[in-house]
């Protein structure tokens, strides 16, 4: 059976994009036939991270207004030959997105693919709803601040009443936590909350930790991602997570620190 | 295809069940005045007529109850149609309003929210005791059981939740969620959002919670904010309730 992932976040700039070119690519290496589709309209950059963004022709709105069909439109990765792209209209806005055409792409995609992950743009607006709608997983990016937790939260509260399958009554969506720009240093200095902080407010599933890394930029600077660099620690997050997420037990690393801001806030248990 | 096969498909197609969107005016109300709401009604009407002829209407009854008036639900609804509105619900009702709606054929809506989830069948599914014996010249008492709303996944920001009794919830309720009963409320983890107990008045309604760190706790309107909350309360089992229109929180386990 096919899975629709979902990375979502509700914040902008937490990661999504990063993740959701990771993830996929890690996941087609694995062997799984993949596709990633940009939800972004108006604003892609997916296939930027993806270093596809000369070979676009028709994108996800020309397969949904029945304009391209979706062989046309799909890239394939010039990595890995399991690694599918479905890119952004970058003159559409997002009302060119409805809940029926989404609908319609991805039963058609289910039918070819293992895995497609849907990369959510920022915000709980349209674009992020219908990227999250027909989700059976999702990945939800956050930041070790305030801000992002709480709009993850926000996106939490969605996801489990405003899905379709929250709506048709299904088992509810799987909800992993994916812990991004983490730096134990800050933590220490206590300028960021820790893995615990963090787990405490969302109570939800770690996937794993993405540590800030300056290879993060140069991947994207040369349009591979991130996981294919797998000397970098960003990189090696990455692969376990998309190990853990395929059910591997992989120990957590990346992740320095336990002592956290609201401890120290609040001078400890 | 035959004349006959067209027949039965026809038959078919008889008859078929959809759900549909609507918009409907709704009035809400924030007066128990019968007399004024009557004048102002009708002033609403004239300034546009052939709009509200006929006109579908939800009343809400929200504010009214948020501001303890006490209406009565049957003078109210024949106002309504006497002012030539057809009445197609009641919204935001307690108890006993959406029983008396229910009885006047007028079905019954939950309090509105975003994402609210509201326990819609619940409110139409309670049970109505009548003492056995009724002396004529009181009036009737009638006894409303409520069963309890129980949650068991975290109430995320957001998201609002309203009990027509109490509500025991099983996850934390993050920052940012609401959860409104007219009875008590029992978090069994960490409260961090808003907890609204008694709304409709109720002063012996209690809220229980595993972890105090709450933005607001209230009961029957008399409320305290995240910062009337001293280190002595916070992130430890506590009960909270209302003594002399104050309230009082205290440890659940208590200490001889
Ligand atoms: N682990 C990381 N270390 C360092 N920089 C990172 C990391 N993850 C993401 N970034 C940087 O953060 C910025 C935002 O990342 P990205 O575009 O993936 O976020 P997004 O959530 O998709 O944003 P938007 O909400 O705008 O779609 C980029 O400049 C990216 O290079
Ligand atoms: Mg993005």
């Amino acid at each position: 059976m096919a899975r629709v992932i979902v990375v979502t976040s509700g914040k902008g700039g937490v990661g999504k994009t990063t993740t959701s070119a990771a993830i996929a690519m890690g996941l087609a290496k694995r062997g799984h036939k993949t596709a990633v589709i940009d939800f972004d309209v108006g604003l892609r950059n997916l296939d930027l991270i993806m270093g596809c963004e000369r070979r676009v022709v028709y994108d996800f709105v020309n397969v949904i207004n029945e304009e391209a069909t979706l062989n046309q439109a799909l890239i394939r990765d010039k990595n890995c030959n399991l690694l599918y792209i479905l890119p952004a209209s970058q003159t559409r806005d997002k009302d060119a997105l409805s809940q029926e055409g989404v609908g319609r792409v991805l039963d058609e995609l289910k039918k070819d693919f293992k895995y497609i992950v849907c990369d959510s743009p920022a915000g709980i607006e349209k674009g992020a709803h219908l990227a999250m709608y027909f989700a059976d997983d999702a990945f939800v990016v956050t930041n070790p601040e305030v801000s992002s937790v709480r709009d993850s939260d926000r996106m939490l509260g969605i996801l489990s009443s405003k899905s379709r399958r929250a709506e048709q009554n299904e088992e509810p969506i799987n909800e992993f936590l994916l812990l991004t720009r983490y730096s134990p240093e800050r933590v220490k200095l206590g300028e960021m909350l820790s893995v615990d902080d963090v787990q405490d407010i969302l109570s939800l599933h770690l996937l794993g930790v993405i540590p800030e890394s300056k290879s993060v930029l140069n991947a994207s600077n040369s349009g591979t991602p991130v996981i294919l660099d797998e000397k970098s620690d960003a990189g090696q997050a990455y692969a376990d997570i998309v190990a853990r997420y395929l059910g591997e037990e992989r120990p957590h690393r990346f992740i320095d620190d336990k002592k956290g801001f609201f401890r120290n806030l609040f001078g400890g248990k | 295809m035959s004349q006959d096969s067209k027949k039965k498909s026809n038959l078919i197609n008889a008859l078929e069940f959809k759900t549909s969107t609507f918009s409907v005016p709704v009035l809400m109300l924030a007066s128990d005045d019968m007399g004024l709401l009557e004048q102002l009604l009708a002033q609403k009407i004239k300034q546009a007529p052939e709009f509200f002829k006929n006109s579908p209407l939800v009343l809400d009854l929200q504010e009214i109850n948020k501001q303890g008036f006490i209406v009565d639900i049957i003078a109210l609804v024949d106002l309504i149609r006497k002012a030539g509105l057809i009445l197609v619900g009641v919204r935001a009702g307690n108890v006993l309003q959406n029983k008396q709606s229910l009885d006047l054929g007028v079905p019954v809506y939950a309090a509105q929210g975003r994402e609210s989830i509201v326990e819609s069948q619940r409110l139409t599914k309670f049970q109505v005791e009548t003492p056995p014996t009724i002396e004529s010249d009181k009036p009737q008492e009638i006894k409303v059981t409520v069963p309890t709303t129980l949650i068991t996944h975290p109430i995320r920001s957001g998201q609002r939740i309203y009990a027509a009794g109490d509500i025991v919830i099983m996850a934390q309720v993050s920052a940012g969620a609401e959860i409104i009963a007219e009875g008590n409320i029992h978090v069994y983890s960490t409260l961090r959002g808003r907890a609204l107990a008694g709304v409709l008045g109720d002063i012996d309604a209690r809220i229980f919670c595993f972890d105090l760190q709450a933005e607001l706790i209230s009961i029957a309107g008399n409320y305290k904010v995240s910062e009337d909350l001293g280190a002595s309360v916070r992130n430890k089992p506590v009960q909270i309730y209302l003594k002399d229109k104050s309230l009082i929180i205290k440890d659940i386990v208590l200490h001889h």
